[in-house]
């Protein structure tokens, strides 16, 4: 049961507590997977997953039925949304900033064909935003992002591919 | 063939080769020649099982008799499957894995690519998210099979070695059969005489850079849409079976 007094918006609000298990500085909101939410007699929310094989797509929808649950609402569904497929482009500003305090390069440029063929690096480091940067290895410790090396400060940073 | 039974049976072909290959991929876990290989690897096997999940759970939606994504991957027998021979046959050397990645992923980005524009919005939708793994696996593939291929001697040798005996497990990609036809009429699916110009051209140009001569006229080998596998599906299944076999209706 659902109380008529639960807006849209507080929703979204509680949502926006939701941390992405890979990546806890950002909340699921600030990922930009949280594509709708309904209120009527229920609670419907819209999910996109990152991609296809994410393990923690279903973590995350756990963690939003116990959010809702904790503000005491039970019925709860969640859809999920393939179509259109998420993109990096849908980090938001305020979950780039948070990346990018984080120590981990946030996406630099806007997908598809280009990125995937040459512009994919970050714009700067970090740490220290010097731009003089080394990939280490492309594939890192999540399937998003790449290792990266400085060659200003010298330390090693995470970068989040552009997917 | 009804238009619901083409479509069915296309998304299990689907589902098939993405957990065929995608089991493939995992048997090379923590075989890979260097870490950024083994995580490369690992995450690319983890799409096609996410895939393959996204296929089946549809799958059985449209078959409609209470079965899950679990009924398909571990309840069938292997002359059930429908995957393509390429992607059930061994490993062999990380060149060999690289050439099997190559040819198949050249035809399934084309295949999904397609399909991400056909009129059945629910596969048009896992074909769109796909599309975009497969065309970031296939760069990473892509960019090993010219290394290699123009490398040493040792490893052109290889190369040619894998693409002479994987190329005959190629034909069956564009032997449309009733479901093919069915899928391209009724729903906008892929035209595979155009698909087949479109994979030679790109594959003819990526085995220049390797320097490597793509086999002529070679006889190919079919079967594996009529349940005719290799010897090698049998041994995959029943390892990829084997709990749920041993206990069975098992849950996490």
């Amino acid at each position: 049961m659902v109380t008529a007094t639960v807006t849209v918006d507080e929703v979204r609000a509680w949502l926006d507590r939701v941390p992405d298990p890979e990546i806890p500085v950002l909340s699921i909101t600030d990922l930009g997977i949280v594509r709708d939410v309904h209120v009527s007699e229920r609670v419907v929310v819209g999910l996109s997953p990152t991609y296809t094989g994410c393990p923690a797509t279903e973590v995350i929808e756990q963690s939003v039925l116990r959010e809702l649950r904790r503000h005491g609402i039970d019925d709860v569904v969640i859809e999920r949304r393939l179509s259109p497929p998420w993109t990096t482009d849908w980090i938001t500003a305020r979950g780039r900033e948070r990346l990018l305090r984080y120590g981990i390069a946030p996406p630099a440029v806007a997908t598809g064909k280009h990125a995937l063929l040459a512009g994919d690096r970050p714009a700067a480091c970090p740490r220290c935003a010097g731009t003089d940067t080394d990939r280490v290895s492309e594939f890192g410790s999540t399937p998003c992002k790449a290792a990266y090396r400085c060659r200003d400060c010298l330390e090693p940073f995470e970068y989040f591919k552009c997917l | 063939m009804s238009p619901e039974d083409a479509l069915l049976r296309y998304v299990l072909r689907l589902g098939d080769n993405a957990l065929v290959l995608g089991q493939r991929m995992t048997e090379r876990v923590t075989g890979e020649p260097e870490l950024e290989e083994e995580l490369a690897n690992a995450n690319f096997a983890l799409d096609y099982i996410g895939q393959a999940r996204l296929y089946y759970s549809y799958a059985a939606e449209l078959e409609g008799q209470g079965h899950d994504e679990d009924y398909f991957a571990y309840r069938r027998d292997s002359q059930a499957f429908r995957n393509f021979l390429i992607v059930e046959q061994p490993n062999g050397d990380f060149g060999n894995a690289i050439v099997r990645q190559v040819l198949f992923e050249t035809f399934y980005r084309l295949q999904l690519d397609a399909l991400s524009r056909c009129r059945d919005p629910r596969l048009a939708g896992i074909a769109a998210r796909g599309v975009k793994e497969i065309r970031y696996h296939l760069r990473h593939a892509s960019l090993w099979f010219v290394r290699l291929g123009d490398g040493t001697d040792e490893s052109h040798r290889r190369m040619a070695d894998s693409l002479a005996r994987l190329w005959r497990y190629t034909g069956e990609f564009f032997d449309g059969d009733a479901v093919d036809d069915v899928v391209r009429d009724t729903h906008g699916g892929p035209d595979l005489v155009s698909v087949e110009a479109e994979w030679h051209a790109e594959l003819e140009a990526l085995a220049v850079e390797a320097t490597l001569a793509l086999p002529q006229g070679a006889p190919m080998q079919s079967g594996a849409r009529d349940g005719r596998h290799s010897e090698h599906l049998g041994f995959l299944i029943a390892e990829m079976q084997h709990l749920h076999r041993a206990h069975p209706g098992v849950t996490w």
